[in-house]
């Protein structure tokens, strides 16, 4: 079997049991990049290969050598552009960061390179992470590798894109209202956003603090919670970071769903869901009751508030995170300027593209006097009420399965004229960084489009345990062959 | 009731954001914050009275370092993305007149 | 007549906290680093970096919080105060608004024996910004972080001052609160302390406040107090003239004293205040209120009264001491070696206090080892050196702190205790002033005087004076 079809833990075990080399790993994906790239454009920035094939024997070395003996020692990843990598661009998409070199790494890169995985590139995503189709990328969209005439998702788009198409093994993304699950979606592999302070925001570059969370994207739920266990760290470094009694998620990995209670929200099955989607999902519910889980719809409530809330508590937060890019410390400084604030503004208006503006505006605005209550602290009493509601959910059900967006991926070029249409895409994935909820989208078939569906399943906070058993559970009914997964295939 | 967002507020949120629109972008800036304030106005519908603002998610408080020098010198490191710099220092438009 | 104005005035105190590092990072807070050498990813507002709170911040701000009768917000937190500026990194101020740490205190002020209460609205922790210098070759300027994330409380006064001398009294007290907490340094010059003065006036018996100003970039007692009398003149004359006072920010130029609007298109001055989603909340419980409070150490007047009981110092005289707490370390180290208070005193108070005024220091820049004093009292005492000597000595120990036993050694400057060297001398000196020797036989006691001054003269000043006063009375 090539190594492109091989999922993270699948190519780390052959590499532990010396079937195939680390160089080989890095080469073959080298390779896939060399050939689908220039169509796919999932990476901003991808390493060297002199570097990454010297790192990899650096690797091969330690592995050989007994240091290194975790399962994704070897394994090539791409990271979201919005981590720090040390001594490598980072631009968030954005023409503002264009020339941003950081000098320290991303916690989430430290552990992950400490698990003796090679980060191989930075792929690309929407501006900032604000959009829902890696379309407001300053350096060009990328393409869904099921169907390029249509959008992988976002705005960790280029990851998901990089892993369908074995551009990379496994991604890391960031979520700050579905940016993992729906492009996961969207592209037919497997994303997981966990709880919120599971692992360290530090060095991951902030659009919405209080939801953003890094994540991995990966070809299945066995690969997500290896990854999740070797990234996951309480950091000093990160105030909201959570001390966690286990950073074990794969020990428990059973995938047995007998007497698991699944709850699919009514609210969510009703307008704007896709035929198509709505089917496949409700598919899979069907088979997780057939492996002994009890299944049942209710009521979740206050769905269409947490749309609104989100765009008011991200903007907001947005707004006062992105004031740093102003051309002074790092990145673009216009050419020509009149004085402080006029280099101010040229620098910010030209190095930002619209969708941010449109987010930074709308954020100064409820914040500014007069109008911080009625926009800012609404939002964030609405917020509890949406927690809550999950509160009470969860007092029933261990998992909750839902759509992870209400329709599969949208052609290129239609999103952005209608920005509240593309907002109310992500629906099914805002609330739960709302309550700081873990959630994965695992592949659940196609539409007639061929073009893959995804479903979502919500645990309590710090349960992840739960839902990675439901996927998995619901993953084993499937019997995917990752040529399933790997789109592109092998030339 | 339906946002009117005029040129004055548009003005004075580009201030505050430090964006500077053209008269184009001004124009959508205008329509966009209109449409997204009406939205967002459906939060009213709700009853949110007595509700305590949710800030954190979770109960995590009381996170400090102790009072102990851990940096040293990286000067260096951090001007090395510094856009224009003299003397270990980032250059700024004059900020006096 | 004219009509007759009440000044209403409120401070805001900014206060650089003592602590090693930064507020929300690991950086030094020591002074006179080359530029940026005392900067993070943290401090300097890199891409992805987060703040982490320094836990000695909430301890200080607890104890001023203490000292000034405040009560202690159970569950405080941080919020953003968004504004661009070079010397503000992320561009936002971490900052306290919604829940600041201490609230509802009040310090006792006491001008010329009337006393009064100052309220204190509010006291918040947040962080310095770095610095700006204006380079004219270049025509530009440059950031300087340094001071960039370092720690500050600023202590919010109510408008309860009506006078100069009330707000010199409040920021005197403040001062030496603070300063015994051992929080800060609190210089006015090097701006480790700042205030800011809220001023309004209205005619008195009015109920109303008028509109306030504010004003900043003012370093010293001084300064305030001409910015205070220049900012009322302005406001009076406004009012007298039918105009209205607006309510801004000005910039007090204390050389020409007068004070400028600092206002500007593009400083909206709305500063979208919204929690810092980067911290979690503070929350503080009785027993560290009460560890915080156990820990303070005796304050200015406890020690005022001490020294009063314990070492027998005049009122007046325990006052000047305790007035500045690193005079008062000086003045209790050096007891602790050479046990005597009152001789210590002595020279902290004539001395010192002569010497800091011409040389235009403030007590805190004294920086002798009490060891030295101790030492000058020691030779003095044993009568080894005169007063004239140990004059000089002790400003040679004030200025350079040399070690007064080896410089007077070194010097030749012991006294002659030798009764038979100083004998001879003074017989020498009656013979050659029979003159003298006879105006002090029919009562002139001057011209003791004199003959004592002769003989110190020959002795190159080393003798004792009271010896020779004593030898002199018998030969007469």
């Amino acid at each position: 079997m090539s190594i492109l079809r091989l999922t993270a833990v699948e190519l780390g075990k052959k590499i532990k049991d010396k079937e195939i080399s680390v160089r080989e790993a890095c080469e073959a994906v080298i390779k896939q990049i060399e050939a689908e790239e220039k169509e796919l454009n999932c990476y901003v920035t991808v390493l060297d290969k002199e570097a990454i094939l010297k790192k990899a024997d650096e690797i091969q070395a330690k592995i050989d050598s007994g240091e290194l003996t975790g399962p994704l020692a070897g394994v090539p990843f791409a990271v979201k552009d919005n981590m720090c990598t040390k001594n490598v661009l980072t631009t968030c998409s954005s023409k503002i960061l264009g020339n941003f070199v950081p000098t320290y790494d991303a916690q989430a890169v430290i552990n992950l390179e400490a698990a003796g995985a090679i980060v191989i590139g930075k792929t690309n995503m929407d501006e900032f992470a604000m959009g829902s189709t890696t379309e407001t990328s300053a350096y060009g969209v990328t393409k869904n590798p099921w169907n390029i005439e249509h959008v992988p998702g976002g705005s960790s788009g280029g990851s998901a894109a990089a892993v369908a198409s074995g551009e990379c093994i496994a991604a890391l993304g960031s979520d700050t209202g579905g940016s993992i699950r729906q492009p996961s979606s969207f592209c037919g592999v497997t994303g997981l956003k966990p709880t919120y302070g599971t692992i360290s925001r530090y060095g991951l570059i902030a659009y919405g603090s209080s939801l953003d969370q890094i994540g991995p994207i990966a070809k299945d739920v066995t690969d997500c919670a290896t990854i999740l266990e070797a990234i996951a760290s309480y950091d000093p470094k990160d105030s909201t970071s959570v001390k966690r009694d286990s950073y074990d998620f794969t020990s428990e990995l059973t995938g047995d769903v007998k007497g698991m209670k699944i709850g699919i929200p009514r609210d969510y099955l009703s307008e704007g869901l896709d035929s198509e989607v709505k089917e496949a999902v409700l598919g899979a519910a069907k088979a997780l009751e057939e492996k002994g889980a009890i299944v049942e719809e209710f009521d979740l409530s206050l769905v269409e508030y947490a749309i609104p809330a989100y765009y008011i508590i991200a903007s907001a937060e947005a707004s006062s995170n992105l004031a740093r890019f102003d051309g002074v410390k790092y990145g673009y400084r216009t050419k020509e300027y009149e004085g402080l604030h006029n280099m101010y503004k040229k620098s910010r208006s030209e190095g930002f593209g619209p969708e941010v503006k449109r987010r930074i505006m709308l954020g100064s605005f409820v914040l500014s006097s007069g109008y911080y209550d009625a926009y800012y602290m609404k939002a964030l009493r609405t917020k509890a009420l949406i927690k809550k509601a999950f509160d009470k959910a969860f007092e029933k059900y261990d998992v909750i399965l839902s759509p992870a967006a209400p329709t599969t991926a949208p052609k290129l070029g239609n999103s952005l004229s209608d920005p509240i249409k593309m907002y109310l895409g992500d629906i099914y994935t805002i609330s739960v960084n709302l309550a700081g909820l873990p959630g994965i989208s695992v592949p659940c078939g196609s539409d007639s489009k061929k073009l893959p569906i995804g479903v979502q399943f919500i645990s309590n906070c710090f349960d992840e345990k739960s839902i990675l058993n439901a996927a998995l559970a619901y993953e084993k009914t499937r019997d995917i062959t990752y040529s399933d997964v790997l789109v592109k295939g092998d030339k | 009731m339906a946002h009117i967002i005029d040129d004055e507020t548009i003005e004075y949120v580009g201030i505050l954001a430090k964006l500077e629109l053209s008269g184009e972008e001004k124009e959508q800036a205008k329509k966009d914050m209109e449409n997204m304030l009406n939205y967002i106005d459906m939060l009213n519908e709700l009853d949110t009275d007595g509700v305590e603002p949710m800030i954190n998610i979770f109960p995590v408080n009381n996170v400090f370092r102790e009072d102990v020098v851990t940096n040293g010198d990286d000067r260096d490191d951090m001007l090395a993305n510094a856009p224009a710099k003299k003397d270990g220092q980032y250059m700024v438009p004059k900020t006096v007149e | 007549m004219s009509r007759q104005y009440e000044t209403v005035i409120g401070l805001e105190v900014h206060v650089e906290l003592a602590t090693q590092t930064k507020i929300f990072c690991g950086c030094s807070t020591k002074f006179g680093g080359a530029p940026n050498t005392h900067t993070c990813p943290v401090c300097t507002g890199m891409p992805g970096s987060l703040p982490v709170l320094n836990k000695q911040v909430v301890e200080y701000a607890m104890a001023v919080g203490l000292a000034t009768n405040c009560t202690i917000t159970k569950n405080c937190k941080f919020d953003r105060k968004n504004y661009f500026y070079p010397d503000n990194p992320q561009n936002y101020q971490i900052s306290q608004l919604y829940y600041p740490i201490c609230r509802n205190g009040g310090i006792e002020i006491d001008v010329n024996g009337n006393k009064k209460v100052i309220g204190i609205h509010e006291i918040h922790m947040e962080e310095d910004a770095g610095k700006l210098i204006h380079d004219e070759w270049e025509d530009c300027s440059l950031v300087d972080f340094n001071r960039s994330g370092v720690p500050l409380i600023e202590i919010v006064s109510e408008p309860d001052m009506r006078s100069a001398d009330e707000v010199i009294a409040y920021l005197d007290k403040l001062r030496l609160i603070i300063q015994y907490l051992g929080a800060s340094d609190c210089k006015l010059q090097e701006g480790s302390m700042r205030a800011d003065v809220n001023l309004s006036v209205r005619e008195v018996g009015a109920q109303e406040f008028g509109t306030r100003t504010e004003m900043k970039n003012l370093n010293s007692f001084k300064a305030i107090a001409r910015a205070i009398e220049g900012e009322r003149r302005r406001q009076i004359e406004l009012i007298e003239e039918g105009k209205k006072v607006i309510q801004e920010t000005r910039r007090w130029d204390d050389n020409k004293e007068y004070s400028y609007a600092m206002r500007s298109k593009e400083d909206a001055q709305d500063y979208r205040y919204f929690p810092e989603p980067d911290l979690v909340p503070i929350i503080i419980s009785d027993e560290w209120i009460e560890r915080v409070r156990k820990a303070q150490p005796e304050l200015r007047d406890e020690k005022r009264l001490r020294y009063k009981e314990e070492f027998d110092i005049p009122e007046y005289d325990a006052d000047i001491l305790t007035s500045s707490k690193h005079m008062a370390d000086l003045f209790e180290e050096t007891v602790a070696i050479c046990k005597k208070p009152k001789e210590v005193s002595n020279w902290l108070m004539v001395e010192a206090m002569r010497l800091l005024k011409e040389t235009e220091k403030e007590p805190e820049d004294m920086d002798f080892a009490p060891e030295n004093l101790a030492k000058l009292i020691e030779l003095v005492g044993d009568s080894k050196i005169n007063r004239t000597v140990a004059k000089e000595v002790f400003e040679l120990i004030f200025k350079e702190d040399i070690d007064p036993e080896e410089y007077v050694k070194e010097k030749g400057l012991m006294m002659v205790n030798d009764d038979g060297q100083l004998r001879s001398v003074i017989e020498a000196v009656i013979e050659a002033n029979p003159q003298s020797v006879s105006d002090y036989k029919n009562g002139k006691e001057k011209a003791l005087g004199f003959l004592v001054g002769q003989t110190m003269k020959e002795m190159k000043g080393k003798a004792n004076p009271g010896k020779i006063n004593e030898i002199l009375r018998e030969l007469l």
